[in-house]
């Protein structure tokens, strides 16, 4: 596997685990809004990890779904961070607001890449990744203005902090965690980073239920 | 042989899958169209990388291209190329017309949540200013929802991008 098939699959796989954790909040989200956010920010994400996938596939002589589907846990190179379930509020602006900062930082060096088709693909998710910065945002905003959301997000964050800097390479992750620190009120120690390469038990699980209807039906064409 | 214009004149019938008064050209999807002999080539830059109208526009373009007789190559380009500004001042008028608001312009600049907030997008139903969002998110991944305090019409405002 060379440089850029590695490269395009890490950040297909975080799209698409993370598209899928956001899923979970369809139907469940604490409000009606936050339901069509949630479930319209988890499309868009899955709607990357095609693209990425596709260009990845093109390489590989394969296709993106079997590349999204029919991997084994282990050959998967996703972020810790994007496999954690924690269907909890704090929790969830806490990794969307982590990983849509990591994933800016990332598309900002691939938008400057010499690979065209990388830099292009990079700039066209950038456009769609904007709204969900905003909205990352506007969540950080919410929450700090208040004593009790002030609490539950320091925490959270605090707890997926390792994990978040674990999604850039030390190339970029400086990059990040300045970013992170400048905009939260809140320090940031300095500690090692649950880095790419290792999985949680939760990856398994979700690849389970995520793949069971395609393992279902071999072959089978929707 | 089948010429350029016919592919283009065909594309322009097919309706936009989930907002039917403005077809594929108007939204501005289509890039380019080749012809050579008996094959058209339609580069088609999609909206947003997660619409799932995106496979059905792709095959309604191959079927129209072959109901003109000819072979249809429709390739997806997975690049920056399409934008809201793509689409055509009729398309963005027919959007206002069904009660969506069309999309401000990309050159405002980058879109940021304060301008979001603001009270500039207009109500498609009655033109008021006095709008305000209240999900950056809608239906699909294309649109936001707003509130126009004046005619108290909630609507749907297309995303920049």
């Amino acid at each position: 596997m060379n440089e850029r098939v590695r490269l395009l699959l890490e950040i297909a796989d975080d799209e698409l685990i993370l598209g899928w954790r956001d899923s979970e909040w369809t139907g469940i989200a604490p409000y009606l809004e936050e339901d069509v956010a949630f479930s319209s920010i988890s499309q868009n994400e899955i709607g990357h990890a095609r693209a990425l996938y596709e260009l990845a596939a093109a390489e590989l002589g394969t296709t993106a779904d079997a590349l999204a589907l029919d991997r084994a846990t282990e050959d998967y190179r996703c972020a810790p961070l994007v496999e954690l379930r924690r269907l909890e509020w704090a929790r969830t602006i806490a990794r969307h607001w982590l990983y849509e900062t990591a994933d800016a930082v990332r598309l900002e060096a691939l938008k400057a890449s010499s690979d065209p088709e990388l830099a292009g693909l990079a700039a066209k998710i950038d456009r769609e990744e904007l709204y969900h910065r905003m909205h990352a945002e506007m969540w950080i905003d919410r929450l700090l203005a208040g004593e009790e959301g002030w609490a539950k997000l320091e925490e959270a964050v605090l707890e997926l902090w390792p994990y978040a800097l674990g999604v850039l390479d030390d190339e970029l992750r400086p990059v990040f965690a300045e970013r992170a620190r400048a905009r939260l009120p809140f320090p940031l120690p300095d500690v090692e980073p649950v880095t790419r390469g290792q999985h949680t038990a939760e990856l398994a699980e979700l690849l389970e239920e995520m793949t069971s209807v395609r393992r279902s039906a071999p072959g089978a064409e929707w | 042989m089948v010429s350029v214009q016919a592919v283009w004149d065909a594309l322009a019938g097919i309706p936009d899958p989930e907002i039917p008064v403005i077809s594929l050209v108007e939204l501005g999807v289509v890039k380019d169209v080749a012809v050579d002999g008996n094959r058209v080539r339609v580069e088609f830059t999609p909206t947003f990388l997660g619409c799932p109208a995106l496979e059905r526009m792709r095959g309604q373009m191959e079927t129209a291209i072959t109901a003109l007789g000819a072979e249809a190559d429709v390739e997806v380009v997975l690049d920056d190329s399409w934008s809201t500004d793509r689409i055509t001042p009729e398309g963005r008028e027919k959007l206002r017309a069904a009660g969506f608001a069309p999309p401000p312009p990309r050159e405002a600049g980058v879109p940021a949540l304060v301008q979001l907030q603001s009270a500039t997008h207009r109500c498609p139903y009655c033109d008021s200013a006095e709008t305000r969002l209240e999900n950056i998110f809608g239906p699909t991944p294309c649109r936001s929802l707003r509130y126009c305090t004046s005619c108290r019409q909630p609507f749907e405002q297309f995303k920049t991008i």
